[in-house]
């Protein structure tokens, strides 16, 4: 795969910063936070971020996107990542549009264009306990005639406080664990018996737990095939692995950065500080594991839209990788600021919070460890 | 592309015709083949696939033609390589002289020394050490004392060098001495080429904790050099010597590779890891599993940083081509993750094998597993040769992230 970003890839990439730097830096995203608005986000930048076209980027040309792929999108959550702009950019664009692509024809054209014209916000509720488990669905979609219906629980629903539709992760068969048995439903925000409860994170950040009492779906609303949806929630969360990795690139360099910049400035005993071996070790590791990150988030987000046959285990890889070292580096940056680095004034606490809450979305560093080695045959 | 496709064909047919059988079989470790005025060879076809090799340039492919080089482009190089993993070719020489003299030579020496030296490093038929470090001067290389007089129509060297690779067995030190003053220090030192064939020096083989002895102690007495054998100006060779460090270190990275499961997934092939492979042999495996679950997990984490290192080794190897530069500062990254890698490597084998890794000789233990000990001492040199980790994160800290001094 390929190691260096294409033309256009570094253009979206520019394009992107550029944004971050002009409508979303951080004091935007402290803003937002310190506002009444409690979902985090901030309308009139999603929809100025949708006439760009990014909710359309992995949207096929024939549903009006452009299909710039993985490594387009990517590239720009990296930049987002940086000044941490809040925005449904992943769970709609990424997590949300790749699960839309395994529908049918018609949830397809319906679906995919109101994304990209209209900014439709997907969600998607996966997760059921404290930890990522994709096998591990409990909830019930039990068939009754032409519906189905879900009976369940979900928690840690990404945007799941104000999206318009849930893709839902179903048990119609099986047990918890089993590989087959899982189905795929799209579900409006105001089905009756959907009860949402949006939860603010350390990140401030919008999370929902959602109840599912008795809701009913009809079957033409189903992703794939019944009890075949597992096939498809792994390649979308290998999908979403890498862009989030990306994010996450994007929020470690800037810590980095900021930190670098803030060891060069402040003075102690009558010398910068960046001038006392003690931390300048640890900033050169800092900058080495870096160097290491840019290269899996490139190979893995590229290998998607290069149909590389080694996706799964570089996903992995990333998120293993890219997870461990903005952990390392959102703690060392604190340190490293010393008293300014817990208080609220200073950004760099809110890299911390940020690194925490990115690292356990779709696995925390565990998780991908033991899955690379799974995949390596270990 | 279609230029690159012929040369391809072409190499494929050559190497076909030109790399004899046994060339192709897997290497022991008394089969490197190292040149010099005195060459030992493993085999006659090892002395056959130098000359060919040498004949081409192909065992420096990309130095330019001129000098004996193969003249190759980046692209075509990959290629070469590409085609001599596929026929599993041995390297026809390995030497100091390719991956850390000549890289130096081509940028700052004459016309002449070019024309003199880097023709012999090509075909191997000259042995070069390197003659940096002295007993006082070690991480500290630029307090080096070791002195060159000038003497008219030639220098006249007198100190003491130390961990001078495999010194007895060369015919040519290049060396680090002191031509000017000892303040400041980076000021007055030249780099010089000396002949080891006379007198005025003589080697000390040092026995490491490995049992080996790979390196020496290297003595001048009175040493003899010609003044044409100074490479740059006088009291200029400080700038040699960081630029061939440079290269010194891009090779002790190249050492974190390999072992890892870093190879590049081939179509419908499973991928392996070399290391988990050989945990399973010695500590089991459940349901396809490594038993042991703790050194499960390190070896994870060891096999996605050696994945990780060798992407980004191949990264920088693209940028570079793109921005046509040689190694920057940044290589003191590659030295310091490749080296600490390399060493965690053979932790990591000693932990899965037990006390099967911790034979010194004779009965109860096989070759290999005798090899794996004796390999695990002699990386713990990894991190201190060719400048220390903690050297490495200096460089990076002042040269990349222009920290304050």
């Amino acid at each position: 795969m390929s190691l260096i970003l294409n033309e256009e890839q570094i253009f979206l990439k520019d394009s992107a910063k550029k944004f971050a730097a002009e409508k979303t830096p951080t004091k935007h995203f402290r803003e937002i936070r310190d506002s009444e608005i409690s979902n985090c986000y901030d309308e009139k930048v999603w929809s100025e971020m949708v006439s760009l076209g990014w909710t359309g980027i992995l949207v096929p040309e024939e549903y009006g996107g452009s299909n710039f792929g993985v490594a387009g999108i990517s590239s720009i959550l990296e930049e987002l990542g940086r000044t941490l702009t809040p925005s449904p950019l992943f769970s709609t664009a990424v997590v949300g549009v790749s699960l839309i692509k395994h529908a049918n024809e018609e949830i397809k054209k319906e679906i995919l264009s109101k994304v990209v014209q209209t900014g439709l916000k997907l969600s998607f509720a996966i997760e059921e306990s404290n930890r990522h488990a994709p096998l591990n669905i409990s909830c019930l979609a039990e068939k009754a005639g032409e519906d189905y219906i879900i009976k369940g629980e979900k928690s840690f629903v990404l945007d799941g406080g104000f999206a318009d539709k849930f893709i839902v992760a179903t048990r119609t068969s099986k047990n918890p664990g089993d590989k087959t048995g899982i189905s795929l439903f799209i579900i409006d925000s105001d089905s009756k018996g959907l009860e949402v409860t949006p939860t603010k994170m350390v990140d401030s950040r919008n999370a929902a737990n959602i109840k599912f009492n008795e809701v009913k779906v009809h079957s033409s609303r189903m992703i794939g095939d019944e009890g075949q949806g597992f096939e498809v929630i792994e390649s979308v969360l290998d999908i979403s692995r890498a862009a989030i990795s990306a994010e996450m690139l994007g929020g470690a360099l800037e810590a980095y950065e900021i930190t670098i910049d803030y060891l060069k400035e402040r003075e102690q005993f009558g010398s910068k500080i960046g001038s006392f071996q003690a931390l300048q070790h640890r900033a050169a590791i800092m900058f080495s594991e870096l160097e290491l990150c840019k290269s899996c988030v490139v190979e893995s987000i590229t290998s998607f839209d290069e149909g590389g046959n080694d996706s799964e285990r570089l996903a992995s890889l990333a998120k293993a990788k890219v997870g461990e070292v903005f952990h390392l580096i959102s703690n060392e940056s604190v340190q490293m600021h010393g008293g300014v680095g817990v208080t609220d004034e200073y950004d760099i606490g809110l890299y911390l919070k940020r690194a925490r809450v990115a690292e356990q979305i779709f696995g925390n560093s565990d998780y991908h460890k033991n899955r690379y080695a799974e995949l390596t045959g270990y | 592309m279609e230029n690159l496709e012929n040369f391809r064909k072409d190499t494929k047919a050559w190497l076909e015709e030109n790399c004899p059988p046994e060339m192709r079989k897997p290497m022991g470790p008394g089969d490197v083949v190292w040149g010099g005025r005195d060459c030992k060879f493993p085999h006659p076809d090892a002395k056959l696939w130098l000359e060919r090799m040498g004949e081409k340039g192909w065992t420096c492919p990309t130095w330019p033609k001129e000098y004996g080089g193969g003249g190759l482009s980046f692209d075509e190089n990959k290629i070469l390589q590409e085609e001599l993993m596929a026929v599993r070719a041995r390297p026809a020489l390995s030497s100091f002289g390719i991956w850390m003299l000549g890289p130096a030579l081509l940028e700052f020496a004459s016309e002449e020394q070019k024309k003199k030296y880097i023709p012999d490093i090509v075909k191997g038929k000259i042995r070069w050490c390197q003659g940096y470090s002295e007993p006082g001067s070690g991480s500290d290389l630029a307090s080096l004392k070791t002195k060159a007089e000038d003497k008219g129509d030639h220098f006249l060297v007198n100190g003491q060098k130390v961990w001078t690779s495999y010194a007895d067995d060369c015919d040519m030190i290049f060396t680090l001495v002191r031509t000017g003053p000892l303040e400041p220090k980076h000021d007055g030192i030249s780099f010089l080429l000396i002949d080891m064939d006379q007198p005025g020096v003589t080697t000390k083989p040092i026995k490491l904790i490995s049992g080996k002895s790979p390196f020496c102690e290297t003595f001048f007495d009175d040493a003899v050099v010609p003044k044409e054998n100074l490479i740059s100006d006088l009291n200029k060779g400080w700038d040699v010597a960081k630029r061939l460090l440079q290269h010194e270190r891009n090779m002790i990275a190249g050492m974190g590779l390999g072992g890892g499961s870093s190879s590049k997934k081939k179509k419908d092939q499973p991928v392996s890891s070399g290391m988990a492979t050989m945990a399973k042999t010695y500590a089991g495996e459940e349901n396809g599993k490594l038993a042991d679950p703790a050194l499960r997990q390190k070896i994870a984490s060891f096999d996605i940083n050696s994945h990780a290192f060798s992407l980004t080794l191949k990264r920088a190897s693209e940028e570079s081509k793109l921005s046509n530069s040689g190694p920057s500062p940044a290589s003191s990254m590659f030295k310091y993750y490749g080296s600490e890698s390399n060493k965690l490597r053979y932790e990591l084998m000693l932990e899965a094998m037990g006390t099967k890794a911790l034979g010194w000789e004779g009965e109860g233990f096989g070759p290999a597993e005798l090899a794996i000990t004796r390999e695990w001492l002699r990386t713990k040199a990894n991190s201190i040769e060719g400048g220390t980790s903690e050297v490495q994160l200096n460089i990076i800290a002042k040269r990349v992230l222009d920290l304050p001094q």
